[in-house]
């Protein structure tokens, strides 16, 4: 890829990343984190690509650390993400919970 | 799968990741906006299996997956909610040290062809990714209460970072100059001990602001790797993640009243508190929990300040029970929301919610601060220094400046406490030698069950 598309796309992530949550209530501010967290855990992609082109056994090896917490970093953090959020689902006054 | 569908599957998991993000914003939105983002990582990971086609070690790298999957569901599933904010702090951490593996991978294969910008990415993400990596940790143990929450600072500590810092950087312009193990296993080694040293001097309270910094760190390494790698997804959802952490790190600091970079090196200037021990000798007012309903009975408005204590006791329960009971003897009930409560922004919410404390009883701290001048009696539950009034009398104390519930306005304080000890940030409370304070000190939920039968039998 060249460098210039790589910086537009650079830059334009940043502004897109600073908008989305430019307004969001502190009791947000947990849960948009956890959930901000499982996303960086895509690395996944990144370990999986070394892996494949991992040609000694110490790359290998450190390839499949990387998976192994990658994993955890992205399924952990959207479950945990979850089970915060479902507390907040709306409750009817009067529910029979 | 052809190079160009690979790219566009990339392209949607990354407007996937900005709808979730988006999502996460809003209350009405946010578990729809988790779902997309898990959707979107999903699609993604799959996308890499059918590009990547035969993928070579398949089976170590399914077991691998395999791990993964067994260790963070479960973790993540089973995790007590008081607990939830040291796990976050942890899938941080092993999400940076996967990139800084990743990267320690990458530059082993960076043969004499690789352009300088791409060695210069992949030290930086080895750098960050281990800064992330073990900072983390030591946020996970502060907030497991392993260690000491206290800042951890000892004489000639900002010259020791100073000089690690100096010194990650000298090794990495050697890095990049020669390629070589040896060089980058130090360069790991000095990052790993670099995000140590950062981390320890920040108090109990501001670690939640540091793990939301290190998010944003790892995002970056995450969009770097994405650089190397050449793809557009992973620099999509790095770059995502370290701009909006950026910004959230910064609402957070702000939602405590702090500075962000008073909170990252407020430690170095601050001096080591001195140890009040004739604190211990002062006298304060305890009473029974027969003098606390009495108290509640005659009251006309009750704001109840729930704090880590409580989620601890696991008295979310109790306290609703007794705030049902009061609402039925036609006292006005509110909770006293601070946005720090529990060990992170929103984190009371969740536990009340866990409770089933409805919501419009929940006031948040704006709201509420301006009524403790109509209050009877403020019950404290478990906090601390969310209520400390140092924070705006004390100019020099760790928390100074730090918004807090005002309920030194209200007629009456009643703190449930387990011991005199002070609160996370390590303070002393002068609220407790107040004399219209009352003490009920015992453990949050067995004080609570108390106060409810004595309550019912009046």
């Amino acid at each position: 890829m060249d460098a210039i598309a790589i910086i537009s796309i650079f830059v334009l992530a940043v502004f897109v990343g600073f908008e989305v949550v430019s307004k969001v209530s502190s009791t947000l501010h947990t849960p948009l984190m956890s959930g901000a967290n499982a996303i960086h855990g895509v690395i996944l992609v990144g370990a999986i690509i070394v892996a494949d082109h991992s040609r000694t056994n110490l790359e290998l090896g450190l390839s499949l650390v990387a998976i192994i917490l990658a994993t955890i970093n992205m399924v952990g953090g959207f479950v945990v993400t979850d089970r915060m959020l479902e507390m907040f689902k709306p409750k009817k006054s009067g529910g029979d919970e | 799968m052809s190079t160009n569908l690979y790219s566009l599957v990339g392209l949607a998991a990354g407007v996937a990741f900005i709808l979730a993000l988006k999502g996460l914003s809003h209350p009405k939105t946010a578990r729809r906006g988790n779902l997309i983002g898990a959707a979107g990582a999903t699609v993604a990971t799959l996308s890499v299996f059918l590009y990547v086609n035969p993928i070579h070690h398949l089976l170590p790298v399914l077991g691998a997956l395999a791990i993964g999957l067994i260790v963070g569901v479960p973790a993540a599933r089973k995790v007590e909610m008081t607990q939830m904010p040291q796990l976050v702090a942890l899938f941080n951490g092993v999400g940076g040290g996967a990139a800084a593996l990743v990267a320690i991978v990458e530059y082993l294969h960076l043969g004499a062809e690789a352009t300088t910008a791409e060695v210069i990415f992949t030290v930086f993400t080895v750098i960050v990714g281990c800064v992330s990596f073990s900072g983390s940790i030591i946020t996970f143990l502060k907030l497991q209460e392993l260690m000491t929450t206290r800042p951890v600072v000892f004489p000639g500590g900002r010259f020791v970072i100073a000089g690690t810092l100096v010194a990650v950087l000298g090794v990495a312009v050697w890095v990049v100059g020669a390629l070589g193990t040896t060089p980058l296993l130090i360069l790991a080694a000095l990052s790993l001990l670099f995000g140590v040293l950062f981390v320890l001097p920040v108090g109990g309270a501001d670690v939640p602001i540091v793990i939301s910094l290190l998010n944003a760190f790892t995002g970056l390494t995450v969009a770097a790797s994405g650089y190397v790698l050449s793809s557009t997804l992973l620099i999509i959802a790095g770059t995502l993640v370290g701009a909006s952490g950026t910004i959230l790190t910064r609402l957070m600091a702000e939602a405590m009243g702090r500075s962000l970079f008073g909170t990252l090196f407020g430690a170095f200037t601050a001096k080591p508190q001195t140890a009040s021990g004739s604190a211990e000798e002062r006298p304060v007012r305890s009473g029974s929990a027969d003098d606390v309903a009495i108290l509640l009975n005659y009251a006309r408005r009750v704001v109840i300040v729930p704090g880590f204590g409580l989620a601890v006791a696991q008295a979310q329960h109790t306290v609703r029970e007794l705030a049902d009971l009061m609402i039925s003897k036609g006292i006005d009930v509110a909770y006293g929301i601070h946005p720090v409560a529990g060990r992170m922004p929103g984190h009371m919410n969740v536990l009340l919610a866990e409770a089933n404390v409805p919501y419009d009883q929940l006031a948040e701290m704006d709201e509420v601060n301006p009524t403790f001048g109509q209050t009877d009696v403020a019950i404290v539950i478990g906090a601390n220094d969310v209520v400390n009034p140092a924070a705006q009398t004390t100019p020099g104390c760790p928390i100074y400046g730090m918004p807090i519930l005002e309920v030194n306005h209200s007629a009456n304080i009643i703190f449930l406490k387990r011991s005199m000890r002070p609160g996370f940030a390590g303070i002393e409370n002068e609220l407790l030698y107040d004399p219209k304070t009352m003490l009920l000190f015992g453990d949050a939920k067995a004080s609570l069950t108390k106060v409810v039968s004595a309550l019912k039998a009046l």
